[in-house]
């Protein structure tokens, strides 16, 4: 049973359909990139699954259960998170408010998982009171995905977590993503950095012009050379 | 000077109350309130009428707090003041602005409808009261303290000092430590992240309102303590309050506080100099210079 699932889901912003009839299927505990060039209507489809942009047509399900055209706020309570790719922090509160803000529905004790997020990210845990505005580009990605992971939630969505951050500091978030991974949640990401966004994944979706051009496991995409040449920079 | 330092920081705790509500609103919903001011004069004439037709017709007695110039009358009539005001606040939202504001109608649209609300609240006091001046508790004898420096200062207005610092320390408290103020200000940093935090940020907008009114009605009352009562103050307040939010970066509660303290003192010390009915010009001054010299405030980033 896939835990995520987008079926013939046409979308956009306004009359203009960006998705057309597109579909993405997730499967417990995986990893599924969502590459393509610019303009392919890869963060399109995130925020359709999550509620920001109601698609015209198709359906959204989690867990068997249609979610399409929920409002983020309801669909955030069924265990799906997405930290968006710009202005995906609260810039004027501490890394500790923000950490609680992901945990606003909560109404139990969350503290053990604030300190299971401090354990993934230990920087923050140093930062925690600083303010979110005051971090660097990488710190803020890890406050993002921090936010984004208080409610445990079972599928998590990233819009390209890895834009504008150094190399160096590319490796580490999609190590980190590995790493949340691991402990059980399926994970969507949208890359541009498709290669190195491949490599950590188990399969792979490739958009273009809004349309599914092809999706097959990680490996055979890395390994198919027209898909090299055409989508992944020679 | 000192005195009129002193009440300038008297009347700028009354600009602040007002300023906060504006700029909390401004904050969240990136909407200028023109009826902001308004709140304060409806908030100054709901305490009038409790106090002058409810409690005496309760039978609760008029004496006033020696050498305060207020009773039991106004000890009840402020904080159901504030929460009728709150909920005016929220209704106008209600009622108007949401619409509007669910329809995306362009900002001018907006500012319209405020203005035409700020139009209908003062008609509402005018037809009801009428235009005069009022007092809350008319031939009582105002005696001054004497303080140090030859400063003159009227126990009322150590009451409003007060009163604006419990209620600022108050909001303070609330938007620090309680879940409801921190959500408040993540939706102002950024409504769409809150949301999809899973904060419903249409509570939020209602929270906004019903503080930013209450704290209006505060500061109406106050003036109403300290000078008088009369349908066009709120009108009047409102240059200095969006002087204030301006001057203390729009958005920033704490700037609008500042600001506000800033603007009160401003006005007061040019009547050493100024005849005082130039006091809304030197708001007016203010904020023209903050907006030539600095427009994002002194607060603000780049």
């Amino acid at each position: 049973m896939s835990i995520l699932c987008a079926e013939g889901v046409t979308a956009g912003y306004t009359e203009v359909d960006i998705l057309n009839e597109v579909h993405l299927r997730v499967e417990p505990e995986e990893i599924v990139s969502i590459i393509g060039p610019n303009g392919a209507g890869k963060s399109t489809l995130l925020k359709a699954i999550f509620g920001l942009l109601k698609p015209r047509k198709g359906r959204i399900l989690l867990e068997e259960e249609e979610i399409t055209g929920l409002s983020p706020d309801r669909i955030v309570r069924k265990g799906l998170s997405y930290v968006p790719q710009v202005h995906n922090v609260f810039p004027s509160l501490t890394v500790q408010e923000n950490l609680e803000m992901g945990a606003f529905i909560r109404t139990d004790d969350y503290s053990s998982r604030m300190e299971e997020i401090f354990q993934l990210f230990p920087l923050l845990k140093e930062r925690r009171k600083q303010k979110v505005g005051q971090l660097s580009g990488g710190q803020r990605q890890m406050v993002a995905m921090g936010r984004a992971l208080m409610l445990d939630p079972r599928v998590l969505l990233l819009d390209e977590p890895s834009a504008g951050l150094a190399p160096l500091l590319v490796s580490l978030i999609f190590e980190k993503i590995q790493e949340i991974n691991a402990t059980g949640v399926a994970v969507v990401i949208v890359e541009q950095n498709a290669r190195e966004a491949l490599k950590l994944s188990h399969r792979g979706y490739i958009l273009a012009m809004g349309r599914n051009v092809m999706d097959d496991e990680a490996q055979a995409l890395l390994d198919n050379e027209e898909i090299g040449r055409l989508f992944l920079g020679g | 000077m000192v005195e009129l330092f002193i009440y300038g920081i008297v009347l700028g705790g009354i600009i602040a109350l007002g300023a906060v509500g504006l700029t909390l609103v401004y904050g969240i919903l990136r909407f200028a309130n023109f009826a902001h001011g308004d709140l304060m004069s409806a908030g100054a004439y709901i305490s009038l009428f409790l106090m002058s037709v409810l409690f005496s017709g309760m039978g609760i007695p008029d004496s006033n707090f020696a050498p305060l110039s207020i009773g039991w009358r106004m000890v009840l009539a402020f904080p159901l003041s504030m929460l009728a005001v709150g909920g005016v606040a929220i209704a106008m939202d209600r009622i108007l602005y949401r619409k509007l504001r669910h329809k995306n109608s362009p900002a001018v649209m907006l500012a319209m409808s405020a203005l035409g609300a700020s139009f209908i609240i003062r008609m509402i006091i005018l037809i009801l009261w009428g235009a005069d001046y009022r007092f809350y508790r008319p031939g009582v004898l105002r005696p001054a303290l004497s303080l140090p420096l030859g400063v003159k200062i009227r126990p009322d207005q150590l009451l409003i000092l007060s009163v604006v610092t419990v209620l600022v320390i108050l909001l303070h408290l609330f938007l620090q430590k309680t879940k409801m103020g921190k959500a408040m200000r993540a939706t102002a940093d950024n409504m769409e992240l809150a949301r999809v935090s899973g904060i419903d940020t249409e509570r939020i907008i209602l929270w906004t309102w019903g503080i930013g009114g209450a704290l209006a009605a505060a500061g109406g009352i106050l003036y109403g303590i300290d000078v008088q009562v009369h349908p066009g103050m709120g009108w009047n307040f409102l240059l200095p309050l969006f002087a204030a939010a301006i001057l203390g970066t729009i958005g920033n509660v704490y700037g609008a506080l500042v600001g506000g303290f800033v603007i009160g003192v401003a006005q007061q010390v040019s009547t050493a100099f100024l005849m005082p009915t130039y006091k809304p010009a030197v708001a007016f001054l203010i904020m023209i210079g903050i907006l030539l010299i600095r427009p994002q405030g002194i607060f603000g980033g780049k």
